[in-house]
């Protein structure tokens, strides 16, 4: 741009006169290399406002932070509250499905064991067959 | 109004707020704070948000009245040595011209501004605001904003020269 419309628009500028696209034109001119030495002064100005508005606020923004942390934590805690509440539940299950059994193999056991007295009973009972058949052999073999 | 829309509408300006703020009080982390307070307060008044016509404009006037009452309460506790420390500073910055470190040179000089100044300087060099849009966040005439932006800019194009003069000789 032409140097003499520069200085035009800096008067303009110090009186506060200036658009805002006139303001951004005086920026691009001294961004560049070709600024008249005596106007160096500027370069630093508009240089500073250029960098000045790229900062950024870079934390993260809570609403109703005081709130969401109380809500937040009665809502971890009844989950919490929730889950042990039915693995307890299970466990409990589970030992109690144990006890039966155990007892039902307790009483399995039981059964069993007369069982077993019943076959020994049996087996004398055979004994006793045998030797009865042995005395009363004889009138068999007399039919015969 | 819902938190996404809100976010939506709100989400555009938070750094022209955290950029105004640390403007106006200096530090990074009081500039924090007050930005994620700012939106606190919006967020609260969310209600009401409808009711205006520019909800930026809303939320900058919001801004530097937050930001002045933060000043005046600091006021009456140690700003006064806070002010002899930056003179210190700026005496030194001289030198530090030489460095060609002259961009912060600039940052010191508006620092010295008035608080009004300082604050318009941001709004419309920086955040490069219409004269109608700042009128309405600071609750002036516009003619008021450029006799003041006129001011600013003047005293910190003489500073900037003297100190370029004294660089040089």
């Amino acid at each position: 741009m032409e140097l003499a419309n520069i200085e035009r628009l800096l008067d303009k500028y110090l009186n506060a006169e200036t658009t805002l696209t006139e303001e951004n034109k005086l920026k691009n001119y001294f961004s560049g290399d070709n600024v008249a030495p005596h106007l160096e002064e500027y370069r630093v100005l508009f240089e500073y406002f250029s960098t000045s508005k790229n900062e950024r606020f870079t934390k993260s923004i809570q609403l109703n932070s005081k709130k969401k942390h109380w809500k937040w934590l009665s809502v971890a805690a009844s989950i919490i509250l929730l889950v042990s509440v039915y693995t307890g539940y299970e466990k409990n299950q589970e030992r109690k499905a144990e006890k039966i059994y155990k007892e039902t193999q307790f009483a399995l056991g039981i059964l069993a064991s007369n069982l077993n007295k019943g076959t020994a009973a049996v087996a004398h009972l055979k004994e006793f067959e045998r030797t009865k058949n042995k005395i009363f052999k004889q009138p068999k073999e007399n039919k015969k | 109004m819902k938190q996404s829309e809100f976010l939506k509408t709100v989400m555009p300006f938070k750094d022209k707020v955290f950029r105004v703020a640390k403007r106006l009080l200096v530090s990074t982390e009081e500039a924090e704070d007050a930005t994620q307070e700012l939106f606190f307060k919006l967020w609260k008044n969310r209600s009401k948000l409808k009711d205006y016509k520019n909800i930026e404009a809303f939320a900058m006037t919001m801004t530097k009245n937050y930001c002045f009452d933060r000043l005046k309460s600091k006021q009456a506790n140690n700003l006064k040595l806070i002010h002899s420390n930056y003179k210190e500073k700026n005496t030194s910055l001289d030198r530090r011209m030489e460095l060609n470190d002259s961009v912060s040179i600039v940052h010191q000089l508006i620092e010295n501004l008035p608080e009004q100044q300082k604050l318009i300087i941001q709004l419309r060099d920086i955040e490069q605001y219409e004269f109608v849009e700042i009128a309405e966040m600071l609750n002036l005439q516009p003619t008021a904003i450029r006799v003041t932006l006129s001011r600013a800019r003047k005293t910190i194009r003489e500073q900037l020269i003297k100190q370029h003069n004294y660089g040089i000789s």
